[in-house]
């Protein structure tokens, strides 16, 4: 038996012993234990240290507002979660808890140097210290010295440095009633909707048990409630469940812990559950919370709320101590007298902070039990260095001061300063809300718009006389109230004084107050401390509470893990990918993939790793992708270019609508022919580029690049849904259906010729850039004669299905002829040899045609196409815009740097204005030097010129070329 | 998450089955020849931002993949209704009339 357990009583189970560690000291608690009520078990109050002036913090509270008992839960493997409030931690064998905020350990914590200088920590005291003019240093000190060490001294637990291997779930559920909250008015509802077998009710509470406060008072009743409602089919009881946020149109987060702490659990199931809930009504029986009472050193452990010592002696057979004083403003505290008093504890006394105290005989019940009730007094210090030892009381006088009035040893001091009910769900859906004033505290008034949410029970105020208190603020003290320190929130360390000092600089609003003096910014919201803040800054500034403002409640109510929101999106899971038919043999074939979109692309191929241990990747790379421009434009290359975006369009105007969607004319391409196609936005700027090709009269196949695909096939459908709904035309996206095998080189003919079938190859019958349907190995293939290398080349379009064996076999006959397959990485340096752009990297959204030197794509007889009246607005038409052109190191081995800034001067100063930059840049294999492409404003008219390139260590000199650098003429094409 | 009904459909969908596409009833001037700078300017980049009813194009991209307007309030965010794209907004649906809240800082 642990020193402060009751001999009998509560919910635990005292023939199951646990043992767990606090700071590495092994203790002893009992099934049905939370952490907290274990500690108070075995005598511990001091569990923490506070954020900012590191004070000893002991357990406030027995719920999820406990702003002190933060604690860091670690279960082994990677698996530690700090901040965790222990009186909502249930315990289990091995749980092994550390204390947090301390250096180097609880009992004595160099932080605790903070408190000697609290007086000069005041509110704001950051800004005022470290945030001085910039002539004296100030934001940069704060930057570089200060807010680093205040940074490390400040916060509370430390997040985990690993990987969280933890899995989570997530769940969408759909019910008629969601009733938040399992106490009496809860239980009661959701056991009158349920009577209807055909209303689905959600029942849920952060608690391991149901019941709330009849846990405390009237267990057996619970049980019953329980009982009954879990024999009903229609009704979904979710414990362990903490509903932290509600949503427009009666949606609601809820964040279950799957985990039961006492059974072995299987590390693979998941912990957590994110419940996404739709319900007809929502019903928040989410209860009350009681207030701490603001008097001098009110923080010490040993010092909590009335109501949670209650529910420690009579919930889980705890006394938090034997000497105990109470000082209440309410009724409820009288309970926890007597129920302490029964377990033999001593009640010194109840000091009254009323007048009168109680209603009906209370107080005279209390005198019966010769429990001295002081009325109209407050206590107006304590003293204890890690638990409170003895309390120092005072009178409370008509003028609001107090006097001295005696005084007490006592190991504890429970304080209720009445009830708060807890609306914060309700005000999450913008609900409006009304000032109680004999409750000291908002409760529900009206829900917003398109909400059905109610509110019962303690959270709509309906509350006993006894929960009631209308007082709020800090208690009278005994001479200056600035010379004492009396906390309102206690997980930030917001004092009475902070409050006042910052009405006295001028803050007004309880928003400005709240920013300026982090009152109820804490990981607990502020919820045993808003309405202290609220009362002080009305008393201060002489106005009521509703004048004076409410700040928003938001979302958690409780601090949610990252891990629920990730739930399964993680790892592999993260992001859809995609990949092509021809993946696996390039994984097989060496292939080193890049991320294109969420496809995976063959960036460059290494048959045989490097041996060379010596040789960085860098170096294998450009060595592979060398080789691989050699094989394209010596013998033929391979390439997988199943990922460019394809979309087929059919019906009588079909070419009508790409006539005005691209540039180009289209409406006189013949049957067979493709044509090099470019889009615009409405603005005039380029946004996509592919080939249009016409398989029939009314039956085109269209390419777009493959990071486009999906963005310009939902902008066709915007123009065809919107714009032009009156066009016959039909558009399919087909990317997934064809593979495409792309076949390069001046050898590339040979390779294919015998394989396909009804289609005349020779240069005549099926020139540079025509179509044809044929077959080829017996299986159906569009053939395209298109080049995006300048080399006699092929893309075979074959449905996805039936692409590998036909690239094997081209593999396999490429390799013959001293080919093989290549990269993006070799594309990109073969495009760029003839000077194609790549869109989104040669331009960047301001660039037009004219500017990349592909005007004459444009039709200029067109009346109109998309982007055409962009291009006549004066800026695009304007002189001095940038335009593609070619550049060339003057040390011609050089290769740029893409994104390098280029300026006319070589002693350009830094700053200068640059007149271009490099959008490409290249080794090419088949020149011997190093090319780049760039724009440059009037880059055509400098074609000749040296110009310079400001690095960091040196400027590099390039000349201006033509951006063609291989085959101007194109007699490579046309093989 | 916000409940829309998709005109289309009939049906009221969760908010992550569409894309909001920008404001509605925005008429593309032409033709080109006859549109002038600022009328285009206008066009490309003028749009109102009013506190209160607003309507705007949705596109019910991960269900029947067609377009349709909505009147929103923006302060409130509750869909006022929604109709099918080409036809005019309901007249009853008029700006303003949103509900006031109190400023927040």
């Amino acid at each position: 038996m642990t020193a402060f357990r009751s001999p009998a009583g509560g919910r635990i189970d005292r023939s199951k012993p646990i043992r767990f560690t606090f700071d590495g000291r092994q203790m002893h608690g009992h099934a049905g234990d939370t952490l907290a009520s274990a500690l108070l078990a075995n005598g511990v109050h001091l569990v923490g240290r506070s954020f900012k002036y590191h004070r000893p913090r002991g357990i406030l509270s027995a719920g999820p507002e406990e702003p002190n008992a933060l604690v860091t839960i670690d279960r082994g493997g990677g698996r530690e979660t700090p901040n965790l409030r222990a009186t909502q931690v249930e315990l289990y064998e091995g749980l092994v808890a550390r204390s947090q905020n301390r250096l180097p350990g609880l009992r004595f914590d160099i932080g605790g140097i903070n408190n000697a200088f609290s007086r000069f920590l005041g509110a704001g005291f950051y800004y005022k210290t470290f945030m001085g003019p910039q002539a004296l240093g100030g934001a940069k000190l704060w930057a570089r010295l200060f807010e680093p060490a205040i940074r490390r001294a400040a916060g509370l637990g430390r997040a985990p440095a690993g990987p969280d291997p933890d899995r989570y779930a997530n769940r969408f559920a759909h019910c008629e009633v969601l009733v938040i909250g399992g106490g009496e008015a809860g239980l009661a509802e959701a056991l009158r909707r349920s009577e209807d077998p055909a209303c689905r009710v959600i029942l849920c509470d952060e608690q391991a048990e149901f019941g709330g406060w009849m846990l405390v008072e009237a267990p057996e009743r619970a049980d019953e409630m329980v009982k009954a409602l879990s024999a009903r089919p229609n009704v979904t009881m979710l414990r362990r469940s903490q509903a932290f946020g509600a949503y427009a149109q009666n949606f609601v987060a809820i964040a279950q812990q799957l985990t039961d702490p006492l059974a072995t659990t299987d590390a693979e199931a998941p912990c957590e559950r994110l419940w996404q809930v739709r319900a007809g009504e929502v019903v928040l029986a989410s209860g009350a919370i009681e207030r701490p009472l603001v008097f001098p050193d009110n923080d010490r452990p040993g010092i909590l709320l009335a109501g949670a010592a209650e529910t420690y002696l009579r919930r889980y057979g705890v006394l938090p101590g034997r000497k105990i004083v109470i000082l209440t403003a309410c009724d409820t505290a009288y309970g926890a007298a007597f129920a302490l008093q029964d377990a033999g504890a001593e009640i010194v006394a109840i000091a009254e902070t009323r007048a009168a105290p109680g209603a009906g005989d209370i107080a005279a019940r209390a005198l019966a039990r010769g429990i001295p009730v002081l009325p109209g007094t407050t206590i107006l210090g304590t003293t204890g260095h890690l638990r409170v030892s003895s309390v120092r009381l005072g009178r409370i006088r008509p003028d609001g001061e107090a006097e001295p009035s005696g005084g007490f040893t006592a190991d504890t001091v429970l304080m209720s300063g009445g009830w708060t009910p807890s609306i914060h769900l309700f005000s999450q859906t913008k609900g409006k809300l009304r000032w109680e004033e004999g409750l000291g505290a908002y409760l529900p008034a009206l829900p917003a718009p398109g909400q059905a949410i109610r509110v019962i029970g303690a959270a709509a105020g309906e509350m006993p006389a006894g929960m009631r208190s209308p007082a709020l603020g800090a208690l009278p003290v005994a001479g200056s109230p600035d010379r004492v320190k009396a906390f309102v929130d206690f997980q930030n360390d917001v004092t009475a004084r902070d409050l006042r000092l910052a009405t006295r600089e001028g803050f007004r609003s309880i928003e400005h107050v709240k920013r300026y003096t982090t009152t109820g910014m804490a990981t607990d919201q502020g919820k045993t401390s808003n309405l202290n803040s609220l009362g002080i800054v009305a008393a201060e500034t002489g106005r009521s509470v509703p004048e004076i403002g409410l700040t928003t409640f938001r979302a958690p109510y409780t601090p949610v893990t990252f891990g629920l929101f990730a739930g399964q999106a993680r790892g592999d899971l993260f992001d859809p990918v995609r990949r092509t038919p021809m993946h696996d043999w390039a994984e097989r074939n060496g292939a080193v993939f890049e991320d294109v979109g969420t496809w995976k692309r063959a960036h460059y191929f290494l048959p045989r790793r490097p041996v060379d241990a010596t040789a960085s990747g860098h170096a294998a790379m450009h060595e592979a992708v060398q080789a691989e421009c050699r094989k394209v434009r010596e013998a033929v290359g391979l390439f997988d270019a199943s990922t460019l975006g394809k979309i087929e369009f059919v019906g009588p105007d079909a070419a009508e609508f790409l006539e005005r969607a691209y540039v180009n004319p289209v409406k006189g391409l013949a049957v067979g022919r493709c044509r090099y196609a470019l889009l615009l936005n409405e603005a005039g700027f380029i946004i996509d580029d592919g080939i249009i090709a016409r398989l029939a009269q009314d039956r085109f196949h269209v390419t777009t690049t493959t990071g486009g695909a999906a963005r310009v096939f939902g902008m066709f459908e915007d123009y065809l849904q919107t714009e032009w709904p009156d066009l016959k035309v039909w558009q399919t996206s087909v990317t997934e259906h064809w593979a495409v095998i792309a076949v390069q080189g001046p050898r590339s003919r040979e390779i294919i010729a015998d394989l396909v079938e009804g289609i005349e190859l020779s240069d005549a019958a099926f020139p540079h850039m025509a179509v044809r349907e044929g077959r080829i190995t017996g299986t159906p293939c569009r053939l395209f004669r298109v080049s995006f290398t300048g080399e006699l080349g092929y893309e075979i379009n074959i449905p996805a299905g039936l692409a590998l064996p036909l690239w094997e076999k081209l593999a396999e006959r490429a390799a013959e002829f001293g080919g093989g397959p290549y990269g993006t990485e070799a594309m990109h340096v073969l495009r760029a040899e003839k000077g194609y752009i790549i869109v989104a990297q040669d331009t960047d959204g301001t660039m037009t045609p004219e500017d990349m030197g592909l005007g004459w794509a444009i039709g200029k007889k067109k009346p109109d196409f998309i982007g055409k009246r962009g291009l006549m607005r004066p800026d695009l038409t304007a002189s001095g815009r940038k335009q593609l052109v070619g550049l060339v190191a003057e040390d011609r081995s050089r290769v740029l740097e893409e994104g390098a800034q280029i300026v006319p001067d070589i002693l350009a100063p830094a700053g200068s204005h640059a007149i271009g930059h490099v959008t490409s840049a290249y080794s090419s294999a088949a020149l011997g030097h190093g090319i780049a492409l760039a724009v440059i404003e009037d880059g055509r008219n400098r074609i000749g010129q040296l110009l310079h390139i400001p690095m960091e260590r040196e400027t590099i000199a390039v000349r201006v070329v033509e951006p063609v650098f291989l085959d101007p003429e194109g007699a490579r094409l046309h093989g | 998450m916000l409940l829309i009904r998709c005109p289309w459909c009939g049906m009221d969908r969760p908010e992550i089955e569409f894309r909001h596409a920008g404001a509605a009833h925005i008429t593309r001037p032409g033709p080109p020849d006859r549109v002038s700078d600022e009328e285009w300017a206008a066009f490309l980049y003028l749009r109102d931002n009013p506190k209160g009813r607003v309507a705007e194009r949705w596109r019910h991209v991960h269900g029947c993949g067609r377009f349709f307007n909505a009147v929103r309030d923006t302060v409130t965010d509750v869909f006022v209704v929604t109709y099918k794209a080409g036809e005019p907004r309901p007249p009853e649906t008029g700006p303003g009339e949103s509900q006031p809240t109190e400023a927040r800082p």
